[in-house]
């Protein structure tokens, strides 16, 4: 049981419970929905955006723990940063739950909670959903993104 | 030994010595994280027992040609190995004749197989298919790829709250366009044991073939084609303790003889020129290519296997189970049950308030305990029920009373992780 404390953390399992900024912009300046064909999960991401940073972020679906928590995090961070800052902040995300980067966590910020993942491989596309839809919404394609 | 087993096993079913058959299974005997593995996922692909293991060495190591060709020793003894588990089968399934068992990869593709040979040439556009709301996947899209292709309609008969079939909405559902009807005899999702017998009979009263979908069925209830009275039954080996990419369609003679090939190749022929070539007869015209030699052999073992126990004996085992299941997991607050048929298989599916099925799977599997969590190929199952998923336990033959408890335990565990 102890291990799975290391996957669902407490800050986890709170933004799981009562995710923030869920919902969607009524005039968003992106948005993408990003699908995971092997649960069903889906995720709607809506962004304001301005001179090149993002200024609101919301999102919308159903999804397990992992990946509500994923997006609820995510719409808190990225509020304030450049579309530049985003992507390097998914790279470095990227690495950290799938065990390929050697970021110190600690510059992450509260997505360190997410180091539990590497051991979870299964579930590192839950965790990464809201964050290739919010990729999908900056590059500005308005198609479904796949985790696939 | 085998003439004992025989005798015994329709007859008298005599209870399972769990005991004995787990040690059947060489799996079972290891650990996950540690922990005993709990194995309830057997829907999904069942364990494999060793006679079956043995079988499929045995072939490779003592017996392994190709089939129906060599003229030398050991071509003769796969082509009998690989015939005689079509012997197996055809009895398994108590079918009138051996040609009428058509060894193919697995239920998916038997159902490809009626849909692309016996469905297209048939059927125009406006013609009819009946299906119901609880098919896999597998008994949906190779209608719709003909629905696509030549117009023909999918009715799709309802089902109930409890996930029971509306057999009312079936009888008015036959039309005098519906040129098919095709059916889960089980339910992968839900549970469910259709009626098929009176199914059947309805359509036959409307001349309309039947087609069961049996990769759920035939490893857990017994299964008589010839009292079901349908034209076509699909099933896998790989549900049914054999290996997987080996499956079987059984066809009504009259039917695979008036069929166009499925596949073309070695093996489904008699001859070939340029201008012309003769198929081979049933069942050889559709199974193009070398076959899954030793997958029929294993399959053939298993069933010998499973015949061993008593088909009797293990569907009142899993129903045992099933009860208990549906009793302690009923204790459990927050948990609702997604199929609630009256006549189920040992299949429990169910949803609990507040946290995702994936979660759950992921927290049972540290313990051990592999479940299945999704939506089981089944999408319009969860939406008829408004769920996007499930966690569903599923049992077989060497699955134990403590392994229902520790299921239930690990749940609890889910509680005091999400609280």
């Amino acid at each position: 049981m102890s291990d799975l404390r290391d996957l669902y953390q407490e800050l986890i399992l709170d933004h799981c419970r009562k995710p923030r900024n869920f919902g969607r912009l009524d005039h968003p300046d992106r948005s993408a929905t990003g699908h995971n064909p092997l649960c069903g999960d889906k995720l709607t991401i809506t962004l304001a955006v301005a001179d090149g940073v993002v200024t609101e972020a919301r999102f919308e679906g159903e999804g397990c723990a992992i990946s509500t928590a994923s997006a609820s995090l995510m719409s808190e961070l990225v509020v304030g940063k450049t579309i530049d800052e985003i992507r390097a902040l998914f790279s470095r995300f990227h690495g950290l739950v799938t065990g390929q980067g050697d970021e110190d966590a600690a510059d992450l910020d509260k997505l360190a909670v997410f180091a539990g993942v590497r051991e979870y491989p299964v579930r590192v596309k839950c965790a990464t959903l809201a964050w290739h839809s919010l990729k999908a919404a900056l590059d500005d394609d308005s198609g479904i993104v796949t985790t696939e | 030994m085998n003439i004992m087993t025989d005798r015994l096993a329709p007859s008298r079913v005599p209870p399972l010595d769990i005991s004995r058959v787990r040690e059947d299974f060489p799996i079972l005997a290891r650990e996950v994280y540690g922990k005993p593995l709990v194995f309830l996922d057997s829907a999904a692909s069942a364990q494999k027992p060793r006679a079956v293991i043995d079988a499929v060495r045995h072939c490779y190591e003592e017996e392994y040609a190709n089939i129906h060709r060599g003229v030398y020793f050991l071509s003769q003894k796969a082509t009998e190995a690989y015939e005689g588990a079509r012997e197996v089968v055809l009895e398994f399934i108590n079918a009138a004749e051996s040609r009428e068992i058509v060894f193919v990869r697995n239920a998916t593709e038997a159902i490809n197989l009626v849909a692309t040979a016996y469905a297209r040439p048939l059927m125009s556009a406006g013609d009819e298919i009946l299906l119901t709301a609880m098919e896999h996947h597998s008994n949906i899209v190779p209608w719709q790829l003909l629905r696509d292709d030549i117009g023909v309609v999918l009715r799709v008969v309802p089902i109930n709250d409890a996930g029971e079939l509306d057999v009312d909405g079936f009888r008015d559902l036959l039309g005098p366009r519906t040129k098919l009807v095709a059916l889960a005899h089980v339910s992968n999702a839900l549970g469910t044991v259709n009626p098929v017998k009176t199914l059947a009979a309805m359509a036959r009263d409307k001349g309309v073939p039947v087609l069961l979908d049996g990769a759920q069925a035939a490893p857990h209830l017994e299964v008589d084609v010839r009292d079901i009275e349908c034209d076509f039954y699909a099933f896998t080996g790989h549900k049914l303790y054999g290996p997987s990419g080996i499956g079987v369609l059984y066809g009504r003679a009259e039917h695979l003889e008036a069929m166009r090939p499925y596949q073309g190749g070695g093996e489904m022929i008699t001859s070939v020129t340029f201008e012309e070539t003769k198929y081979n007869a049933i069942p050889f015209k559709f199974e193009a290519g070398t076959p899954n030699i030793a997958g029929a052999i294993g399959l053939g073992a298993a069933i010998d296997y499973l015949e061993g126990l008593g088909v009797g004996a293990v569907a009142a085992h899993e129903r045992d189970l099933a009860v208990r299941a549906v009793r302690r997991l009923s204790e459990i607050p927050g948990l609702r049950f997604v199929g609630t048929a009256r006549d189920k298989a040992g299949i429990v599916s169910f949803t609990l308030d507040g946290v995702h099925p994936h979660d759950i799977g992921t927290i049972l599997d540290r313990q051990g305990i592999a479940v299945r969590a999704g939506h089981h190929c089944a999408q319009p199952v969860m939406a008829r029920f408004g769920v996007s998923a499930t966690v569903r336990a599923s049992f077989a033959a060497y699955n134990t009373i403590e392994e229902v408890d520790a299921l239930a335990r690990g749940l609890e565990s889910v509680r005091e992780i999400f609280g």
